[in-house]
């Protein structure tokens, strides 16, 4: 049976990995949502040269580990001295990476509402901005919260990459964990269940709208 | 940054040497995956009560959990139970654990895309239920499955990347032994591995778009 001891013993450093683990995740949502929209954006504007910066964002971007990319913030960077705390550094290594996913799956939501509701929105003398924002961004929403979801659950299995540069998350604290009590097995199970009561719940939210959406066409 | 010193020759081989470990992890994995996620997908497929359940059960968790820590595990947590693997089969393990869980949803979804009909029209034809399985439903089922298949590839190939964790001598691996020797060489070494990198998800990534077009 499982060492329930080490759990009540390091419940605060469980506690606080998991706080860390979630805060990380939000902030990464919050920074990847802003720079996805924009090269989202960028990809389908009437602008040659935006539409390159925004398919050379999302395509080298989402071809490449994440972990090389939190590893440039975190060793990289410093190198020519631009430094952040772990934390710091990883969340932004995971903003970066999770704004390339989460720009493709905006673009296929403005992509699936129709193109006579920006015809419309322009010849009644919207700029192509408010036309973006008023009327096609809120339309565009509802069909991409299943799959944003989805990114987020990503998210936080992948805001794990912290433990790897010491990032104060659930990850990292396990392995403090293990190497206080040098047990592996059990100390791991209990951050496993930690990941699950919050991937869980948003597996189910997500299914549960999917489901929606689907009966609602 | 010292571009000509980090591209050294034999940093240049040594990064290859870690590619090569890279691919070789990434396919034996994709491989095994991919074989246990269609005998999943398809048990979960067939609703056999209590075996589906049981798998359902194991999947959702294994596709909900970090890799990484799935990769903890099979290095460092299995031999405090007996099990010890080294670095390779330990990665190997991890990889195939998790991919499998979510290559079996692949197949899974792929077979619920064929049309019901199909499979009564076989039935009724004569087929027996394994028969319209393996004959009507799979092949027709696989082919609407490459482009995802591809996809989980890539993710593969990066996630390969995770088990610097546990020293793997791979692409990550060799770049930060590099790294360590020089400071000046981090970021010239950093982005030719993301270049390489890169090339090959990218490449994979276009074939797969092309499959898309040719299928549907």
């Amino acid at each position: 049976m499982l060492n329930y001891s080490i759990l009540i013993e390091h419940w605060d450093m469980y506690t606080q990995g998991f706080a860390n683990t979630l805060k990380a995740s939000v902030l990464a949502l919050i920074g990847s949502l802003a720079i996805g929209t924009v090269m989202a954006v960028f990809r389908i504007a009437p602008i040659r040269p935006l539409n390159w910066i925004g398919a050379a964002y999302v395509e080298f971007i989402r071809n490449i580990p994440l972990i090389l990319i939190v590893f440039v913030f975190f060793v990289g960077l410093p190198a020519i001295g631009i430094r952040f705390d772990s934390f710091t550094a990883g969340t932004l290594g995971l903003t970066v990476y999770t704004a390339a996913f989460i720009a493709e799956v905006i673009r296929a939501g403005i992509l699936s509402v129709p193109k006579g509701q920006m015809e419309a929105a322009r010849s009644s003398g919207l700029t192509y901005l408010q036309a973006m924002w008023y009327i096609i961004l809120p339309q565009a929403i509802k069909i991409v919260i299943p799959p944003m979801g989805n990114q987020f659950i990503n998210l936080v299995k992948n805001s794990s990459v912290l433990g790897v540069i010491a990032g104060l998350d659930l990850m990292y604290f396990g392995d403090l964990i293990s190497s206080e009590t040098f047990v592996t097995f059990d100390v791991y199970i209990f951050v496993a269940i930690f990941y699950l009561l919050l991937t869980i719940p948003l597996s189910l939210g997500v299914g549960a709208l999917e489901r929606r959406l689907a009966r609602s066409r | 940054m010292d571009f000509i010193g980090a591209y050294a020759p034999a940093h240049l081989k040594f990064l290859l040497e870690g590619f090569a470990v890279t691919l070789k992890v990434a396919f034996i994995s994709i491989l095994f995956s991919f074989a246990i996620g269609i005998v999943i997908g398809v048990l979960r497929y067939s609703r056999i009560p209590f075996v589906s359940h049981i798998l359902a059960i194991g999947v959702e968790t294994i596709r909900n959990l970090p890799l990484l820590l799935i990769i903890f595990f099979t290095y460092f947590a299995l031999p405090e139970i007996g099990f010890k693997l080294d670095k390779f089969y330990a990665a190997i393990l991890a990889l195939v654990i998790f991919e499998s869980a979510m290559l079996s949803e692949i197949v899974r979804s792929g077979l619920n895309s064929i049309e019901k009909g199909q499979i009564e029209a076989a039935r009724s034809s004569g087929l027996t239920y394994t028969q319209t399985l393996w004959h009507i439903v799979l092949p027709q089922a696989l082919r609407r499955m490459v482009p995802p298949i591809v996809g989980q590839f890539i993710s593969l190939l990066k996630d390969t990347s995770l088990a610097v964790v546990i020293a793997l001598p791979e692409l990550m691996n060799h770049a930060q032994i590099i790294n360590g020797r020089n400071v000046n060489y981090v970021i010239p070494i950093f982005l030719l591995v993301a270049i390489m990198y890169f090339i090959v998800n990218y490449s994979l990534s276009l074939i797969s778009r092309r499959l898309e077009h040719k299928h549907l």
